[in-house]
Formats: C-alpha cells, structure tokens, sequence
C-alpha cells in the first residue's frame, strides 16, 4: 500500500442551496455541502432520498436548477479534477474486458502505446489480467464491477464516485470491491459513495451524510454520526438498519 | 470517431460511384423512346429491337407507360423519341412544337372482346352497334380510362354510338384506370366486355371464357406513328440516333421487321409508312 | 380450382427457371440484389446518424421531429418515385444528371425509402442503450455524438436485424423503381418490375414464379447473415445472450 500523498484538504465541489426538479419531484432540496479532498464520503438514507442525484450533481452529470453547484481547481496542481464514475450495474459496451478499459482512455484522448501499458497495469491491479481478452458482458457480477473500477483506475481519477457499487453483488465480491475502494482511496483518490449498507459506511468512510426527502440532514464524521446525538430522523434511520457489521 | 465517418462516407460514395460508373459503361449509343403498354406487351418491341441494333449499333430503351403518359415523358425531354397510337393526341404534340413532324408506322386493329356466349348480343362487324347494344343492356364494360390510345379509342367510339357517357353512363361500366393486360384480367374474372387492342389480346394468356366478339370494322382501325422529339425544345436530346431510329422504323428493313412479327402463325401489325 | 392449377403451376415454373438457369432471370436478380443492397448501404449512412444523433440530441421541435420520421416510415413507395422522378426527370431541377430511366435513380429513390426507417428503429435502439448507459458514457467524458455512436458499435447485432428490415422494404417495392426505372428490359427490370409486367399481361403462373423466386433469393440472404453470425459467436468474438 502506497502512502498518502501528502496535501491539504482544499475543497473540490461546493454546492450552495443547490436543488434540482425532475417533473414534480423535487429530487434534491437547498442542499449546502462541501466536498474537501482526500474525504471519503459515504451517502446514506432511504431509497428516493437523493443519494443518486446528488453524486450525480457532485459530478457534473446534472446541474442544479437553482442555487449553486461549483467545481474547483484542485490546489496546488491547478488544473481540472478528473472524475469518475461507478454505478450499481457496470455498463459495459459489447466489447472485450481490455477494449472497454482502453475505450475509456481512448476517450480522454490517450495516445495508442500508453493505453495499452495504462490498460494492463489496470488490468493487473484488479485482478482480471487473464480475463482480458473475454467479453466483458461473459463476466461474473463482481468481475464486471471490477472492471469498471479498472476502468475508473486506468484514469487515475482525482475523485471517484460510486452508487451503491455492491448493492448487487455476494458478500466475497463485495469485499473484492470494497478493497479495491480503499486502495483508491489510500492512493489520495477522494471518495464519494452511496450505500445502503451501514457496515460498509462505517468500514470506508471518514464522513457520513444523511439525506431525506431531498435534503441533507445530517453531515458529520463517521465516528460522531454512529455513535453521537442525532436528530430524531436520523437516529430512527440508523435503527431501521440491521445492527449487524 | 472519424473513422467511423469516415468509413460510412466512404461505403456511401463507394455504392453510389459504383452505380455511376456501372451505368457510365453501358452509355454506349442508347435512345430512350417513349412507347406504349399495348406495343410493350405484344412482344414487338422484343422482335423490332434487336434487329435494329444489330443494324445500327444503337440501343433502344423502352419506357412503357399510356399513351398519355407517353407524351407528357417526351414533353418533359425524358425520351427522344415517342412512338404511339393516338393521332389526335400526337398531331397536338407537333402542334406544340415538341416534335417537328409524325411519321406513320404501321396499324393495329381493335377488337370487342366479351364471354363467348355473349348475353349482350354484340356479335358481328358493326362497333357503333356492339356498343349500342351493350349501353342498353347495361352489361358490364371495363374501360381503361387511362388517357392511352386504346382509351381515347374508346371514346371516340361511343360517340360514334350515340352514347354520352358523361350523361348516360351504361349500367355496367367500369373504369379501372390501368393498362390493357390488368383490364382484360378484369374482364376475365368479371365475364365483362372490354375493347382491346388485337396485338395485347393475342398475347394475352389469362382469357378464361373471353372470345373475340366484334372485329373488321373501319372505325376499329388504330394508327401507330412515331416521333422525334424537337431539339428546339430539348437540346440535349439524341436527335441524332433517335432520327436514325424513325427512319429505319419506315424504311424497308423496319417496316419488313415489322410484318414478319407474328403470334402463333397471325400477324399482328401491318407496316404503312409513307415513302 | 383454378386458382390452385395455378398456385401449383407457378412453383413448378419457379424450380424449372432455377434449374435451368435462365439468364433473364438471372440478370433481373442480379439487378435486385445489386440496387437495393446499394439502396440499403447509402440509406444505412444516413439513416443510422440521422437516428442516433435524434435519439441524443434535444432541440427546440425535437418532438416535431420524431413525428415527422414516424410518419415518412409510411411513405409509399410510388410516392417516393414520383418525387424522385420530377426532380430528376429533364424537366426537374437535375434533369441535367440524365440519371431518369437508369438503375442509379433507382438506388436514389429506394435510399430515400429505407432512410426513415435506419433511423427509426435506430433512434429506438440508442435511446434505449442510452437509458442504460447514457450516465456512464457521459461520465467517462463522450460528448452526444461520440456517445451515440460508441451505443451503434455497442448494438451492432440489433444494427443486422435492422439492415435486414430495411432490405426487405427496398427489395419487394414496385412503386419506386417503376417510375424512375420505366421497367426497361435489360436496363431497369428488376424482380417486382418484372412481376408486375407479367402481371398485366396475363401471364400469372410466370409472375407468381418470378415472386416465389424472389422469396427464395431474400430467404438466401437471410440465411447467408445468420450464418455469418453463427460463425461469429463459435469464434468467441461475440459475449453469448445472457
């Protein structure tokens, strides 16, 4: 395991009574948060909350309808973050599991010989080299999330954003991605994911947000969120869940 | 991302420049002449053609359609020459200016086809009289109404029989607007009476219970003539080739071609130009 | 009865053509085959990029747009002809080409045809693989365009069925290529052309033959593809249904 690169916690993304609408839902509401580097950010909270748009928002995919969403430089290199996304359900193109690695180099315009050096190192890390040249949609549950986060590393991403990235795997390929997750984040990659696992936000993550019915509730370190005071409606969240971790 | 607009620029030019060039080939020396379904379908064309290539090295392209048809694809200059059988229709033509003069060709006649036993009593050598009784007996009639030769043939026929269609349309007539093979398959599956052209009914293999019913009569008499359309008009036809065309059409070896084309032993069209 | 001699008459007529390899036949085939694949690979250029660009790019009229296509899969195909026809006849805008009366014209007039529907079914089937994976090709950074054709190279199996449709529509229409063609023997005779001659001169045993024919020489091509894919999945080169 690499160190951590050392740097301040500067922030990355801040979002300012931000809301958004789809239709008649109002899927996020004046939600203010603040996204430092080097945090790892867990999202928790009901299904609708809008743990999805908000990591949506966070990333660029949609823009607030009112209020502010800004995007900073990273300090001290200067220049855009680059970020990346996983979903609960990898989308892969029909393609082989090295070609859908290269594809997304390709895309950031990576020239021939290194996307092929970047594609086997990232290959390796997960653990798929000997599957590289299979269809990527032959692959296993937990060998397709892997994938994906080959192809997110391949990018060496400033911030990494994941929604419920193993909501649908076994517990052995969940713990598969969960290492890979840590090793991310041990490398200086800020994390933000949603979870509907308390276990697993208590596991990864330095810092845990509560959201309910589009708005942020709670934001508090992982250590204060399980075990201080919270409001009512957090701490009935929290007993919903089952105690086990 | 360019490759692909790339690659599908270049299947799209390949298929259409493939085309081109494909009919650039066969450019040769060719004619596009504007004739007529009823000419088409007797099968002349397949005898008179080929001898005249033979000739003249020049390719004929027939563009079938009515008569009507026929001349408005001339006046639009897609044809260079018109070969039909509509004299009133074809001296308007001259008239216009499209073509600088009609040659005479050759004739056809037509003739009353109907079932074989004929309900209606037409039988004979009289048309006015055929149609007469028909009007009367409201039996069923299919017209073309297709603005062709046969058509305006038609027409003038009835006249002939006193019968104004406009005001006194017989009971059973039927205009199906289409050309004489699907309205002698009409009169087939119909039992109805139907004017045709001696040269399609010859030919025709559907007849079911039709039978020849009224035939010889002058006034069934029907004219071919052809047409070189005006480069004064249409400069860029093939004046040229297309005059060569006509001429050998009246002259000795076309109108032989001509009267040696026969269906099972009878001749179907009799040459008569003028020297 | 009549008509069953006849039903029987046409498929004896068929084998006897095949069989003894009437050259007619065969030049009208080859004819077909050539204008309407042509027809099918101009209007797969246009029709697939016209239809994955609908399916991810949003503009003021966009729902006009759609409607607009839904309803040109409608055109008939004598109406394709005759608008074809007048721009290229003599007296039309590019009467000049001199392309009336050639198989080129023919392979304009079928491309139009088949456009709108590459670019339905094609719109349908990047809109549903963007539904899918519109996000993650966003988040890996394609722009609209990039993203519609990476989700074109993604469906290229469903991409064949469609150029298989489209081939059918070209293949079996009369209306167009009669008009623009004229149906000139040894020029522009193509199988519906030639069927539609027989047709009207009575000859219905020889015009039912033509079409059995035809069927055969589609079902061919059918067959020719699948086989092509089927070779295509044993090599591994294709993840298998899941």
């Amino acid at each position: 395991m690499t160190g951590m690169p050392p740097f301040a916690a500067t922030p990355l993304v801040t979002l300012e009574a931000a809301s958004v609408r789809f239709g008649a839902v109002a899927a996020l509401s004046g939600v203010d948060l603040e996204l430092r580097r080097g945090d790892r950010l867990a999202l928790v909270g009901a299904n609708g909350s809008g743990k999805t748009t908000l990591l949506r928002m966070m990333h660029g995919l949609v823009p607030p309808g009112s209020g502010r969403c800004t995007q900073h430089a990273l300090a001290p290199e200067g220049r855009t973050p680059v970020a990346a996304m996983l979903f609960q359900r990898p989308f892969l193109l029909h393609l082989s599991a090295r070609r859908n690695v290269s594809l997304a180099l390709w895309l950031r315009g990576v020239g021939r010989e290194e996307r092929a050096a970047l594609t086997q190192q990232a290959l390796r890390r997960v653990g798929l080299e000997d599957l590289a040249g299979r269809p990527a949609r032959a692959l296993s549950g937990g060998q397709q999330q892997r994938l994906a986060m080959a192809r997110a590393w391949a990018m060496r991403p400033d911030i990494l954003f994941l929604d419920e990235p193993t909501a649908s795997l076994d517990p052995s390929a969940k713990r598969e991605v969960e290492t890979l997750i840590e090793a991310f984040a041990a490398e200086g990659t800020t994390i933000v994911f949603s979870t509907h696992n308390l276990g697993q936000a208590k596991r990864l993550a330095t810092r845990v947000a509560y959201l309910e019915g589009g708005h942020v509730m709670v934001d508090l370190p992982t250590n204060a969120f399980f075990h201080g005071p919270l409001p009512p409606e957090a701490a009935q969240f929290l007993r919903g869940e089952l105690p086990w971790v | 991302m360019g490759v692909m607009i790339k690659l599908s620029r270049r299947v799209a030019v390949g298929a259409l420049g493939a085309f081109l060039a494909w009919s650039a080939a066969a450019q040769e020396r060719f004619i596009v002449v504007a004739s007529t379904t009823s000419t088409e379908q007797s099968g002349l064309f397949g005898h008179l053609l080929p001898l005249f290539k033979q000739a003249s090295g020049i390719e004929v392209r027939v563009v079938a359609v009515g008569t009507g048809q026929a001349l408005d694809t001339a006046r639009r200059g897609d044809a260079d020459a018109v070969f039909v059988h509509d004299s009133v229709a074809e001296e308007k033509f001259v008239a216009e200016g499209f073509a600088p003069q009609r040659r005479l060709v050759m004739y056809n006649d037509f003739v009353l086809i109907g079932p074989a036993n004929d309900p209606a009593k037409t039988k004979g050598r009289d048309i006015a009289a055929a149609l007469g009784q028909l009007a009367r007996q409201g039996a069923g009639f299919i017209s073309r109404g297709d603005k062709s030769g046969t058509h305006a043939a038609e027409l003038r026929l009835w006249k002939q029989a006193s019968v104004d269609l406009a005001t006194n349309r017989p009971a059973g007539y039927k205009e199906c607007g289409c050309g004489m093979g699907p309205a002698l398959n009409m009169a087939a599956s119909t039992n109805g009476y139907v004017l045709a052209d001696r040269g399609t009914w010859l030919s025709f293999k559907n007849r079911g219970e039709l039978a020849v019913l009224v035939e010889g009569d002058k006034a069934l008499f029907n004219q071919y003539g052809v047409m070189v359309v005006s480069p004064a008009k249409h400069p860029h036809v093939k004046q040229a080739l297309a005059q060569a065309f006509a001429d050998w059409l009246v002259g000795p070896a076309g109108q032989a071609a001509i009267a040696a084309y026969k269906i099972g032993g009878e001749q179907l069209f009799f040459p008569n130009a003028q020297p | 009865m009549e008509g069953m001699n006849t039903f029987a008459d046409s498929l004896a007529l068929a084998a006897h053509l095949v069989w003894v390899g009437d050259a007619e036949l065969w030049r009208i085939v080859a004819l077909s085959l050539r204008v309407s694949l042509a027809a099918c690979a101009v209007g797969a250029v246009f029709g697939l990029w016209l239809g994955a660009w609908l399916a991810v790019a949003r503009f003021p009229g966009w729902p006009v747009a759609i409607w607009l296509l839904n309803t040109l899969l409608a055109l008939p195909s004598v109406v394709v002809g005759l608008v074809v026809y007048l721009l290229l006849s003599r007296a039309g805008p590019l009467g000049s080409w001199g392309l009336l009366f050639t198989p080129t014209a023919m392979v304009i007039a079928q491309s139009i045809l088949v456009v709108p529907l590459f670019a339905a079914l094609t719109r349908r089937l990047v809109q549903d693989g963007l539904a899918d994976g519109g996000d993650q090709l966003r988040s890996l950074g394609a722009g609209p365009l990039l993203t519609a054709g990476l989700l074109l190279l993604h469906e290229r199996r469903a991409l064949l069925t469609i150029g298989l449709t489209a081939f059918g529509r070209a293949v079996a229409e009369v209306g167009a290529v009669m008009i623009v063609g004229g149906n000139i023997n040894g020029v522009t005779r193509v199988m519906t052309t030639a069927i539609a001659l027989e047709t009207s001169k009575g000859d219905l045993a020889l015009a039912l033959a033509l079409g059995a024919v035809l069927l055969g020489v589609v079902g061919l091509v059918n067959l020719l593809i699948a086989a092509v894919q089927g070779v295509a999945r044993t090599a591994g080169l294709e993840a298998a249904p899941a």
